[in-house]
């Protein structure tokens, strides 16, 4: 994996009237690397790709794809940028390999070309049985794979997917999962997935960006994701003590720094705090006659992070524009 | 306007390396973009020849062709006995005893044909979910829509060139009428015109693909515009003239001519009506004004009944063949505009 990057947004904007869907957004991807955007819906994950590809024009800042403007040379970008988007579309009334083959001429091949890409991608993607099949009778596993073999039509070095994941099955998704790894581990592309789905994104992704409400609020290795939150004030900590009572609650939640205290379903009780307490909250026990059976430091589990940003995200409820709205305006 | 793309993507370059940097990456974009242009024509075409609706309209229009030739057939006689020349033009504007003439039929219809290529251009596309993936190809966005509506306008050429020849070649048969060049050029004119004229329905047509986001809203739309402007803006072009130059009353006279000059220019905002002054003219050499003053003076002048030179007829229609024109125009970039603004989501 190289260090070179081919992916750059400089405070990149997006405000749709009052609504910012993207916040001064400054990414660095790098040549090679599978790179994870997650966050939940409506966090501004589709209109980023969408103005990465030039589809969408950038209220301000800008970003780079290779060395092109994605707004000002859309084409350059279109070239070697391939766009998976979420719920991709065929041309019913055509096959799956027609389908293919029109991607491949708009991208300037041979129709020969075309052809023989064709059979090779379909059978990569285990579609080589449906692909003579009108694209329309295709469900929506086999539609996500027929998109994949489209985007590889044109070789793109990068791969720019929306939610590829959503509303497939189970084993679908392990197969696609190992194909997209597949894509960049033996082509050697670059990779951007967005996704709201965390397990998928911790398997796929060399690194990571959290992305609420328009910013991104962590972003590296997975493993350094837990250190980085860290420094921004969020610890989290797990313990078990004797007895578990409830007075025991009502003391912590008294201790300088702590956030929120919740009760586990396997009776542990889960901190938060905005510093490290592990010091004083040993004291305090001791001081109260609590005997400290287990303690679990959290924060290098996304799983912790990302519920925690996902509740967080919630919690305020801005007022959601659905997507559609949102389509005709601006 | 992929000039205008490629210029604007040019101008943003600050220093002269970076603007020769640009400048080949432009000429680059350029030829993508043609191919692509090329492709999706291509498609698109082949869509719309494809496709049963096509199939459907073009049988209904063949019905029609051949019962407006038929119905010509039966009353050419009378037509042509006191006329020597352009007989031959007589075939595509005498109706029968119970059909219109074939110029009427493709005034009435034409439009029809029009929005059934365009009413689901862009907003199939939504639908189907492939806009953004198309919209991802190396292409500029106004591609799409400029191969649509010219795939769409070829489509109408062939229609309209394949039916009137049709007309000449059975009238030549059937009649024995041999057109003179000038006739045959009058035809060429009339097919022009009538693709002009349906292309503007495409235009508008498409308009509707973009700005609604169903097909079926689209559709209505357009025809309910169509079926207005055809069938009721000559009562609403009356009416408002009555209002305005009552033709009841004390000046019922002298507003007579104002009257009709009003209901004439309120009539002339439908695409239908200018249609119908511009084909009648170029078809009929006889018809030397369409100004009911100059009709009414050359009258009192005692012209001598002569036919027009096709120049002359030319000069007649001139406004309408620009405000036709003018039409699909501004329908088009109505339509263009929207789309461009327009933000691509799934």
């Amino acid at each position: 994996m190289g260090n070179e990057t081919i992916i750059r947004t400089e405070n990149l904007t997006k405000r749709y009237g009052d609504i910012t869907a993207v916040d001064t957004l400054n990414l660095e991807i790098r040549r090679g690397e599978v790179f994870g955007l997650l966050g939940p819906n409506g966090a501004g994950k589709t209109t980023t790709t969408l103005m990465l590809l030039g589809l969408t024009d950038p209220t301000s800042g800008k970003a780079e794809i290779n060395g092109h403007d994605c707004t000002r040379e859309s084409l350059s970008v279109k070239r070697i940028a391939g766009y998976l988007p979420d719920n991709v579309g065929f041309y019913s009334d055509m096959t799956g390999r027609q389908n293919l083959i029109f991607s491949g001429m708009m991208n300037g091949l041979t129709e020969k070309e075309c052809q023989d890409r064709a059979v090779h991608f379909l059978d990569r993607v285990g579609m080589t049985e449906a692909a003579d099949r009108k694209a329309g009778t295709y469900s929506r596993g086999m539609r996500q794979r027929l998109g994949i073999a489209d985007v590889l039509m044109k070789e793109p070095e990068i791969i720019i997917m929306d939610e590829p994941t959503l509303g497939i099955d189970p084993v679908g998704m392990r197969e696609l999962t190992a194909l997209i790894r597949d894509l960049s581990v033996k082509d050697g592309r670059t990779i951007l997935i967005s996704s709201h789905e965390l397990y998928q994104i911790q398997e796929i992704s060399d690194r990571v960006g959290i992305f609420v409400e328009g910013k991104l609020i962590a972003c590296g290795r997975i493993e350094e994701l837990g250190e980085q939150l860290k420094n921004e004030g969020l610890y989290m900590v797990d313990i078990r003590v004797e007895p578990a009572d409830e007075r025991i609650t009502g003391l912590i939640r008294q201790m300088d720094g702590v956030r929120s205290i919740g009760k586990k379903t396997d009776g542990s009780l889960h901190i938060e705090s905005g510093k490290d307490i592990r010091k004083g909250l040993l004291t305090m026990l001791l001081d109260n006659d609590y005997t400290l059976t287990e303690m679990h430091e959290r924060g290098g589990d996304l799983d912790e992070i990302y519920r925690k940003y996902f509740e967080a995200g919630a919690a305020e409820q801005r007022p959601e524009v659905p997507k559609r709205e949102r389509g005709q305006k601006s | 306007m992929t000039e205008t793309m490629t210029e604007k993507s040019a101008a943003g370059s600050g220093t002269p390396k970076e603007a020769s940097v640009t400048g080949c990456s432009a000429h680059k974009e350029t030829s993508a973009n043609r191919i692509g242009f090329r492709v999706l024509y291509r498609k698109e075409l082949a869509d719309h020849l494809e496709s049963t609706r096509l199939l459907i309209m073009l049988l209904l229009l063949l019905f029609v062709t051949f019962a407006s030739f038929s119905g010509a057939m039966s009353n050419l006689s009378d037509a042509v006995k006191n006329s020597t020349e352009f007989n031959f033009l007589k075939i595509f504007t005498t109706a029968g005893n119970s059909t219109y003439s074939f110029v009427t039929f493709i005034g009435f219809l034409g439009p029809l044909f029009g929005i059934m290529l365009g009413f689901d251009a862009i907003n199939n596309e939504q639908a189907q979910g492939t806009l953004n993936r198309l919209a991802a190809q190396p292409i500029y966005r106004d591609t799409i829509i400029n191969a649509k509506f010219l795939a769409g306008a070829t489509v109408i050429l062939m229609t309209v060139f394949g039916l009137t020849g049709l007309m000449c070649g059975v009238g030549l048969i059937r009649t024995g009428i041999v057109p003179e060049p000038e006739a045959f050029a009058r035809v060429l004119i009339f097919v022009l015109f009538s693709v002009i004229y349906i292309s503007a329905w495409l235009a508008i047509a498409i308009f509707f693909s973009v700005v609604s986001r169903h097909a079926a809203t689209a559709a209505l739309a357009s025809v309910a515009i169509w079926l207005f402007l055809t069938l009721f803006m000559n009562l609403v072009a009356s009416g408002l003239a009555g209002l305005i130059y009552p033709l009841t009353g004390a000046n019922a006279n002298a507003n007579a001519l104002n009257n009709y000059a009003l209901q004439i220019g309120w009539n002339r905002i439908s695409p239908y009506y200018l249609y119908t002054e511009a084909i009648s003219t170029i078809l009929n050499p006889n018809i030397r004004s369409l100004n009911l003053v100059s009709i009414l003076t050359q009258s009192q002048n005692n012209a001598i009944a002569s036919y027009l030179t096709l120049g002359q007829s030319l000069m007649i229609i001139w406004p309408q063949i620009i405000a036709l024109l003018a039409t699909v125009a501004i329908a088009f970039a109505a339509a263009y505009v929207t789309f461009m603004k327009r933000e691509i989501r799934a």
